[in-house]
């Protein structure tokens, strides 16, 4: 027989059954108290990681959700800060210019009021000249004629003068 | 690496069958007993023996001494545990101790208890009165004694058990959140290889979990018993991988959960190989037959072939030391047993790690589910 060329070769019965008797024990210990416990134990611990690397990655996303909503938050808000101060820009600038255009309208119009005030007075003034100077005129006419025409002849004169005046018109 | 490991396993398996080879060689030339153990006094009164000198020494006897199987443990010097022997004969059980099959010279006597016993080659017989094996008497012997593997896989079911069982005790302990600590953290890479290189891969996710006690099981037997046979001296020293009734044994269980766990189509794939033609599957049929049974063979004889060849490997380095008779052969022989026991270190957990891969291999191809018949496989759930 080929299985007697070496006891090498020859399994004994005896190491069968005892190692049949101490695998099946170890099967049913090591399975029931050792390796149930332990791959059920790093299940669970992988499991919780796998869960906590999920949390992560979940708050990770909502983070980066929540900062780009600041960011969009931010960019309106200086965007409305800028048409503020934009529009309170154009507002102060409508406001000087309207200032501005009031002040000339109403100096325009003092000037055009004093002017035409002055216009009066010197018309007033200037009446009141000739008033005077035609009074003036009258009265000293008056009292030259009266001085020339208190003689009979000078009265003659004159009127003849006068009257060859008349004729040449 | 995968190269080179099946390089070295077949250097090895050659050097096991060129053993067994020689030894059957020397057969014819060898009647000497077995007791050139080391430490072991010479024997006196043999005939075989007269005609040698004393120092003596046959290498191929010395090495098989130490690769076998043992009623006793020896230790140190002369001391040397005596297990007990049990036996199944004609007449019922029997219980002695092994001391009582040697004399005070440690050689073979009869012990008489049912029927006359004897340890012939290692091996316990029946004689008779004459001193000649009964061989009648002898087929009905059997022989369930505490041999020394026997007591050494016992010292490795305990190792086991206390390791893992605290090891899972500190689950218990310190809870899931927090990190493993010393034991625990130890064993706990090695289990994690198991699942996600070993079964996972093989099995699949979904089934392998199933399977992981059993893969689990057999990995850390045959990586505590080739570690265990790596240590020269007691507890270690016995040779409880390396040996074919220890890899037998394991290589059943496995051939059992395959063949068991096998689902219709695995059959179908043996019997009737789909998608062929009828000649093919009629061609096909046996030798698919034949690979369910050298597959748990191939995984018995490479296991033991492996963890054989290393023991030879060292032993026969340092059997160097007597070869030559010098003790400075040792500056030789002792740096390379060493170097041959790192490898062995190495070849310890490879070949553990090979035989669990192969088996989550066999179980995943009994319970792969194809997609051709998934429809039928479906309607039955």
């Amino acid at each position: 027989m080929l299985l007697e060329i070496n006891p090498l070769v020859l399994p004994d019965i005896g190491l069968v059954f005892w190692n049949t008797v101490a695998f099946l024990l170890l099967l049913v210990v090591l399975g029931k108290f050792a390796w149930k416990p332990i791959l059920q134990a790093i299940n669970d611990r992988e499991q919780g990681i796998e869960d906590a690397l999920a949390k992560a990655d979940k708050m990770k996303s909502e983070l980066a959700a929540m900062q780009s909503e600041n960011e969009a938050l931010l960019a309106k808000a200086r965007e409305e800060r800028a048409t503020l101060i934009k529009e309170a820009k154009e507002t102060a600038d409508k406001m000087v210019a309207d200032a501005k255009e009031k002040a000339k309208a109403q100096y325009d119009a003092i000037v055009a009021d004093a002017q035409v005030a002055i216009n009066q007075q010197k018309n007033a003034a200037l009446t009141d000249v000739k008033n005077q100077v035609g009074a003036l005129v009258i009265e000293v006419a008056e009292k030259v004629l009266h001085k020339e025409l208190s003689n009979k002849a000078a009265q003659e004169s004159y009127i003849n003068e006068l009257a060859e005046g008349v004729k040449l018109n | 690496m995968t190269f080179r490991s099946i390089k070295s396993l077949l250097v090895k398996t050659f050097s096991v069958f060129s053993l067994l080879l020689a030894t059957q060689a020397f057969a014819g030339e060898n009647h000497t007993p077995a007791t050139t153990q080391a430490g072991a006094v010479a024997p006196v009164a043999d005939e075989a023996h007269g005609a040698k000198k004393e120092g003596d020494f046959n290498v191929t006897e010395t090495i098989l001494e130490h690769i076998k199987d043992d009623h006793s443990w020896h230790m140190w010097g002369h001391v040397s545990i005596h297990l007990p022997v049990i036996l199944k004969t004609s007449k019922g059980f029997e219980v002695f101790s092994s001391e009582k099959l040697v004399d005070e010279h440690h050689e073979p006597a009869v012990y008489k208890g049912n029927f006359d016993y004897k340890l012939m080659e290692g091996k316990i017989k029946i004689v008779d009165a004459a001193g000649n094996i009964d061989e009648d008497a002898s087929k009905q012997l059997w022989d369930f004694s505490i041999t020394k593997n026997v007591a050494s896989l016992f010292v490795s079911v305990f190792i086991l058990l206390v390791v893992l069982l605290s090891a899972a005790a500190a689950y218990k302990k310190t809870g899931v959140k927090s990190a493993p600590k010393g034991l625990q953290s130890f064993m706990e890479p090695i289990i994690l290889f198991v699942r996600d290189e070993v079964a996972i891969p093989n099995i699949g996710a979904k089934k392998a979990g199933k399977y992981m006690p059993f893969l689990l099981t057999i990995f850390f037997l045959i990586l505590i018993n080739n570690f265990l046979g790596l240590i020269p001296f007691f507890p270690g020293g016995a040779n409880v991988s390396g040996n074919i009734a220890f890899t037998m044994t394991l290589a059943v269980f496995v051939f059992i959960v395959v063949n068991v766990s096998a689902n219709k189509s695995y059959w179908e794939h043996i019997f009737w190989m789909p998608g062929m033609h009828w000649s093919m599957k009629l061609f096909l049929a046996p030798i698919e037959l034949i690979g369910v049974f050298t597959k748990p063979i191939s995984l018995m004889i490479r296991l033991f072939a492996n963890i054989t060849a290393g023991h030879i490997l060292v032993l026969s380095l340092i059997c160097l030391i007597f070869i030559f008779k010098t003790v400075f052969a040792s500056a030789i022989a002792v740096p390379f047993a060493v170097f041959i026991g790192m490898i062995e270190l190495l070849v310890a957990f490879l070949q553990a790690f090979i035989f669990t891969m192969l088996a989550a291999m066999y179980i995943g191809m009994a319970t792969e589910e194809h997609h051709h018949d998934a429809h039928g496989e479906a309607a039955h759930h």
